[in-house]
């Protein structure tokens, strides 16, 4: 099975969500420098190929299940910059009215069903939606996103199987960033290649760079495709790097710089520009990716105004307590 | 006498418990060469060595299980749950595993292990890293459950713990591990089990533990100021309870408020009424009041999560009303 990669528009479209997403962690690492934010927050600065490339030919019907680390599947899969810096600032008019903060965002119209910062929790999910998806005879697709630290988790091993055996319409999309928090992916694995485990599932696996974001695509799309015409699960495993640690409250110190600089020569943001650069003018993404800016300031500039949310006890709450 | 910070104390207690026994070893996620995500084993991998303090893959179903079948080994292993929320993941290794086998087997094994985790809200961290689950431990027989509220009872109840002869889960709070207060020189441990009178008074005793305590002890200022004396005691143990303390407290006092960070419904503030309504009905003039969360997810955004966590404010009124 061989799927075309993406169309030039296609990866205009990826390009430029690649760069919301960076702009929007840019700003987020500055309003966390300014105590402007609350809370760790996870940017994913270097992983944009991954969670934009890999969720650019979804249907809005498809299904994603995301991380703590969920930005570029955010706005991968559609979800509106300023809805989601709404969410990151807990205020009303986020996607979960600032009930759920930057880790657990959701839009059910949009297909993510959502962030998870239960390290693995994402990957069950997305095979009992597959399951549900094959149950209906829809031919949606789920997607599962998650970490080389996630997938040292039994529930990982149980789902896959699962997936295999029961022949799901399920994606296992690894986004391999070589650390679970600040260990190191060799002090967590005893193999190097994640995927050599799909042999054990007799499911389908590839490695892609995934610092590519037409490689990846081109990945997820045949997976896509297999899924959707009955062929079961797939794993892919993206080899990435994230650039600007664990999260906000990272104290650093146990990554090597020289690790640092080789990935952010292969920054994803810059090979996928140059891919860009043969195909259309300088001129015209030069002003896409300045688009792409306003819209994040535009988005920071409407989310800081926001009213925060107000409480209010759920009916769930009295309901099942017996009163106060 | 030395002033430490919370999370220095139990590095010190770690440091000590592993120099005097050698069967002691630390193991868990990030807690080696990054000395834990709250410092707490900071140093620890250098002084003991990497097969003493071990980092571990994302896997707490099984790492706790390996802690139970460790210990019934003879080793004594201290394993670091990252967050409270994790707790539902090393639920069959405590209840179906841990807590079974000294009475099913007939006292043939033993289980000497420290489970150490943190909990609570207020850092903005999200429904699923800010909860206080101490009724989930608590209620599991052949378990003891610890929640120290100050450096010092960090530090003693630690040592304690690691040389009880069973299981013991050792209970943290994130917002107190940057508190400074003394701590003894010696090598004094406070023994598991006996609660601790924090303020006399003779109207109302405010029962509480962990961070809790802290906002009781706010509550009593102002209490005072109204002409209420209130009497706070810190239970520092979960399980077993200090019956003699409680019941001594509140022959005193003759009203009793339990406050608790987490749940109401079948929550720890319900077994300590109900237990006060066993032993000293007699004693009370009103009912025992609880002060508690309300049954809700802990929402992100700062003036949600505010509301639902309980502070000097609800104790305050509880007291007003128990006490009228
Ligand atoms: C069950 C569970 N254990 C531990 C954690 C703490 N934790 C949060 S993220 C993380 C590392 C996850 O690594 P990976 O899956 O590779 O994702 P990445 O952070 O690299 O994106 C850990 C250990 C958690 N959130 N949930
Ligand atoms: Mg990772």
């Amino acid at each position: 099975m061989m799927t075309n990669g993406p169309s030039v528009d296609e990866q205009i479209e990826i390009y430029r969500k690649m760069v919301v997403v960076r702009r929007m962690e840019e700003a987020l690492g500055a309003l966390h420098k300014q105590g402007g934010t609350r809370g760790p927050i996870h940017r994913c600065d270097g992983q944009e190929a991954v969670g934009v490339g890999a969720t650019a030919m979804l249907r809005s019907s498809d299904q994603v299940t995301s991380t703590h680390r969920g930005h570029a599947h955010y706005i991968g899969k559609g979800l509106d910059v300023h809805r989601v810096v709404a969410e990151i600032l807990g205020k009303e008019t986020g996607y979960c009215r600032g009930r759920a903060g930057h880790m657990l965002v959701a839009s059910a119209a949009d297909g993510l069903v959502g962030g998870n910062a239960i390290v693995g929790a994402g990957i069950p999910a997305a095979t009992g939606i597959a399951l549900s998806l094959q149950l209906q005879g829809r031919d949606d697709v789920a997607m599962c996103l998650f970490g080389d630290g996630a997938a040292q988790t039994g529930i990982c091993h149980e789902s896959m199987n699962i997936a295999a055996l029961w022949k799901l319409p399920v994606i296992f999309l690894l986004e391999h960033n070589q650390y679970g928090l600040t260990v190191h992916h060799a002090a967590q694995s005893s193999v190097a290649d994640l995927s050599v485990r799909a042999a054990g599932y007799a499911m389908p696996a590839e490695i892609v760079d995934g610092n590519d974001s037409v490689a990846v695509y081109i990945a997820a799309a045949n997976a896509v495709e297999r899924a959707r015409s009955g062929g079961g699960p797939t794993l892919i495993e993206a080899k990435t790097y994230r650039l600007e640690g664990f999260s906000t409250s990272d104290m650093g110190g146990y990554q090597d710089e020289a690790e640092i600089a080789l990935w952010r020569a292969r920054d994803p943001l810059t090979v996928a520009r140059a891919r860009l650069a043969g195909e259309i003018d300088t001129e015209v993404l030069d002003g896409l990716e300045a688009d792409a800016a306003q819209v994040v300031d535009d988005a920071f500039a409407a989310a800081l105004a926001d009213p925060p949310p107000e409480f209010e006890l759920h009916p769930a709450s009295a309901a099942y307590s017996g009163g106060a | 006498m030395a002033k430490l910070r919370y999370a220095e104390a139990l590095n010190r207690a770690l440091r000590e418990e592993m120099q005097r026994d050698p069967l002691v070893f630390l193991f868990g996620e990030d807690i080696g060469s990054y000395g834990g995500v709250f410092k707490v084993t900071r140093g620890l991998m250098d002084e003991f060595g990497a097969a003493r303090v071990r980092d571990t893959p994302i896997s707490e179903q099984t790492l706790t299980a390996m802690a139970v079948s460790a210990a019934m080994a003879g080793s004594r292993p201290v394993l670091e749950i990252m967050y409270a929320d994790f707790m539902p993941l090393t639920l069959d290794a405590l209840i179906n595993q841990a807590s079974i086998y000294e009475y099913i087997w007939a006292d043939q094994v033993r289980m000497p292990f420290v489970l150490r985790t943190q909990g609570g809200g207020g850092a903005g961290a999200g429904a699923q890293h800010s909860k206080s689950l101490d009724s989930l431990v608590a209620h599991i027989p052949g378990l003891k459950a610890v929640a120290p509220a100050t450096p010092w009872d960090a530090y003693g109840l630690l040592k304690s713990a690691i040389r009880d002869p069973g299981p013991v889960i050792f209970l943290e709070h994130k917002l107190l591990y940057n508190m400074r207060d003394e701590v003894p020189d010696g090598e004094e441990t406070v023994p598991l089990g006996r609660a601790r009178l924090v303020r006399e008074g003779t109207d109302v005793s405010i029962i509480a533990s962990s961070r809790m305590v802290h906002e009781s002890l706010l509550a009593a200022d102002r209490l005072a100021g109204e002409g209420i004396a209130a009497e706070v005691v810190d239970l520092r143990s979960l399980r077993p309870l200090d019956l003699d303390t409680l019941l001594g407290s509140v022959a005193r006092t003759h009203h009793a408020v339990v406050v608790n960070e987490g749940w109401r419904f079948c929550g720890y503030a319900a077994e300590v009424s109900a237990t006060l309504m066993d032993h000293a009905f007699d004693d009370l003039d009103a009912p025992v009041a609880r002060v508690t969360m309300p049954d809700l997810p802990i929402p992100y955004s700062e003036p949600l999560e505010r509301a639902v966590l309980p502070g000097p404010d609800e104790i305050v009124a509880a007291v007003r009303r128990t006490v009228a």
